[in-house]
Parts: C-alpha cells; sequence; structure tokens
C-alpha cells in the first residue's frame, strides 16, 4: 500500500519507558478542497492505527482529515517482554498495511 | 546640470545606496536557523523526516530497470552511497552536450534519456523528485562546492542579475527580501537567507517533497511577477547563483520548511 518509517528501541530494560516513532506515506487527502477541474477532490485518509505488542493491543487512534498528509505518530509504552510490536494502518475504504518491528527485553 | 538631470542622478544615487551589498561569507547561515526548533528537529531526525520516504522511494528507483537498454541507475553507478556522495553539492552545473548548466533534476533526465533510452521524468513528479531526494541525501553534511570556473561565470552572473532584478507588480527584487532584510520578520515569518543547501525539501505547507524550481516559483508568484516554466534556463541560472552564494555550507538535503 505504502511506504512506511518506523522506529522501535532494539533492546530495552524491562519497565522502561520506550518511544516508538511511525511515519507512513499517504495523501490524506480532507475531501474539502478543489481540484482544478472545479470539481471536489474526493476524500481519501487512513482513519485508523493501531499498535499491538505481542498481541495486546497498547495504542489506539483514530483519524480525522485534519491530519496532514504522510501521518506521524509518536508515542510512549512500557516495555514488559521481548517479542513482536505490530502496526497496522487503515484507509477508509478498508485496506489495511501492517509492519511489524522486534524488540528484545532483557 | 539641469533640474531634471538633477532629479534623475539623484535618483540613481538613491537606488545606488539602497542596494545592500552580499551577505558577509561568515554572516551567512542556513535557512534551517530561521525555522522553530520543532521543525528542525523533525528535520534531524531520520525516522520523523518525511522526506526520508521519498528517499526510500529514491532508492527503489535506482535499482529498478528502465528504458529500451533495461538498466538502472546502479547498473553503471553501482552504490549510490558512494558513488553519488558530494555531487548534489556540486549541482548545477556545465553539461557539455547542451552548453549550459543544469540541475540535478534535469542531469538524472539526460542521464535517462541518454544512458538508460528511457523517457524524461516530468519536473515535479513523485519519481523525479524521489530520486533527486536518493542522490541529494548522499550529500548531507557536505560543503556546498558548485564549480565557479570560467565556463560557470556568465551563467551565475545571470542568475545574479535576476536575483537582484525587482519584478512583479510588487516591483520587488529576491536581493530586497534575502540580502538586505533577513532576519526580520515577514507575515510573523522570519526571513531567511535563501540558502539553497537543503534541497529537494519537504515542506510543511506542500505537504510534499518539493524541489528548488518549485520553491523559487513560488516567491514569483508572491511577488506577483510572472514565474519562469519548469526547466527554464533563467531558473537554472537562479539556481546556480543561490547555490555558489551557499558555497561551504552543509547540505541538509533532504530538509523541512515550513
Amino acid at each position: 500500500m505504502a511506504r512506511a518509517l518506523i522506529h522501535v528501541p532494539a533492546t530495552a530494560k524491562k519497565g522502561d519507558v520506550i518511544e516508538i516513532k511511525t511515519l507512513i506515506s499517504h495523501v490524506m487527502e480532507t475531501g474539502y478542497r478543489i481540484g482544478v477541474t472545479g470539481q471536489p477532490i474526493p476524500r481519501d485518509i487512513i482513519d485508523d492505527f493501531v499498535c499491538t505488542y505481542n498481541g495486546e493491543e497498547v495504542f489506539h487512534a483514530k483519524l480525522y482529515p485534519a491530519i496532514a498528509a504522510n501521518p506521524f505518530i509518536t508515542f510512549f509504552t512500557v516495555a514488559t517482554e521481548s517479542g513482536t510490536l505490530a502496526f497496522s494502518w487503515t484507509d477508509q475504504h478498508g485496506a489495511t498495511q501492517v509492519q511489524t518491528a522486534a524488540i528484545t527485553v532483557e | 546640470m539641469s533640474r531634471a538631470a538633477f532629479v534623475i542622478s539623484s535618483v540613481i544615487a538613491a537606488t545606488v545606496v539602497a542596494r545592500a551589498a552580499d551577505i558577509p561569507l561568515d554572516q551567512r547561515r542556513s535557512d534551517s536557523d530561521f525555522i522553530s526548533a520543532d521543525t528542525r528537529a523533525i528535520q534531524n531526525d531520520d525516522t520523523a523526516n518525511p522526506a526520508m520516504l521519498a528517499v526510500l522511494d529514491g532508492e527503489t528507483l535506482w535499482n529498478t530497470k528502465a528504458g529500451a537498454t533495461n538498466k538502472s541507475c546502479a547498473d553503471c553507478h553501482g552504490d549510490a552511497e558512494k558513488s553519488m556522495k558530494g555531487v548534489a553539492a556540486r549541482y548545477p552545473a556545465f553539461a557539455a552536450e547542451l552548453g549550459r548548466p543544469v540541475d540535478l533534476e534535469q542531469q538524472i533526465n539526460l542521464s535517462r534519456v541518454a544512458d538508460q533510452k528511457a523517457e524524461a521524468l516530468p519536473f515535479e513528479s513523485k519519481e523525479l523528485l524521489a530520486l533527486t531526494a536518493y542522490i541529494a541525501r548522499q550529500s548531507r553534511g557536505m560543503p556546498v562546492a558548485v564549480k565557479d570556473d570560467a565556463q560557470a561565470k556568465p551563467f551565475i552572473a545571470a542568475g545574479r542579475a535576476i536575483f537582484e532584478q525587482r519584478q512583479g507588480q510588487l516591483d520587488l527584487s529576491c536581493a530586497q527580501c534575502h540580502d538586505d532584510n533577513w532576519g526580520k520578520k515577514l507575515a510573523g515569518n522570519p526571513v531567511p537567507q535563501a540558502m539553497a543547501n537543503g534541497y529537494p525539501i519537504y515542506r510543511l505547507e506542500w505537504q510534499e517533497v518539493g524541489s528548488l524550481q518549485r520553491r523559487l516559483r513560488n516567491c514569483m508568484s508572491g511577488m506577483r511577477a510572472e514565474p519562469y516554466d519548469f526547466g527554464a534556463p533563467e531558473l537554472v541560472d537562479l539556481e546556480y547563483f543561490l547555490m555558489w552564494r551557499a558555497r561551504g555550507l552543509a547540505m541538509e538535503s533532504p530538509a523541512v520548511r515550513p
């Protein structure tokens, strides 16, 4: 679907608060703009973002047309155990893109 | 001296006095010095800089075969991290086949047409910007070092003439803002020195990556002047002058600007 950039620390100590950064390419067309032909440009946005940590949801966001293109979402979570963080972006048409990152917790 | 001649010569004298000199070399500052700390932080963090998405696309294109020769950029130039290091800091540069300078976008297209036998990519297309961003990324931190030899000098001088020429309904020159009044405010925002060491840029206002030519056309519209077309020799001369003016500053491509 789109190009995404994810930053998750490769290793962390148990109990550490870790910062996670995600960036995905998307036009986030609001639906409120008028194109060169005078017709409205149809809305086209990502409207849902979820992060799960070994299957458990740790962050969830709803996105609306006011979010700028190429949404950059950053948040914190607590490093509890080694495993996988999965990130999923869903657009208004229901198409989902999933990307994962591994973390080792000592 | 007649009264009329006196008035005219006074006006000429006033015009000459009003025009400040070039910014002294040691007072030049990258435009990133004039943006907010937040925007600068986005630029300097590869996981936050949205232009890095274009850089990644550019890396894919670099390795994608194209044209009748079915060759990729990498087939001839190899690893861009080595072969393209410092290249963007030297553009615009003289292209012997055209007898005049070209900017990096135009050089990419020259190579696509001549070497890959592929079609030129349109100006401001996602693909051309991605390739340019990827190549320019390899020069980050290196000093701007365009050639200013005898062959280049007339084009740099032509660019300077445009920079210093009053134009548009507002009757402004680039120099009046960026040489004479940098650091002051325009509509609440600091006027930068217009150093071209970060292109292509991700401009927050555009919500996408754009070229120096797009930025220059923007400024011309702002002055209510007729912008030159993409690829116009005047724009390339102006780009050349701006890069020469930014000589020695560290490349920041792809930069983030408000």
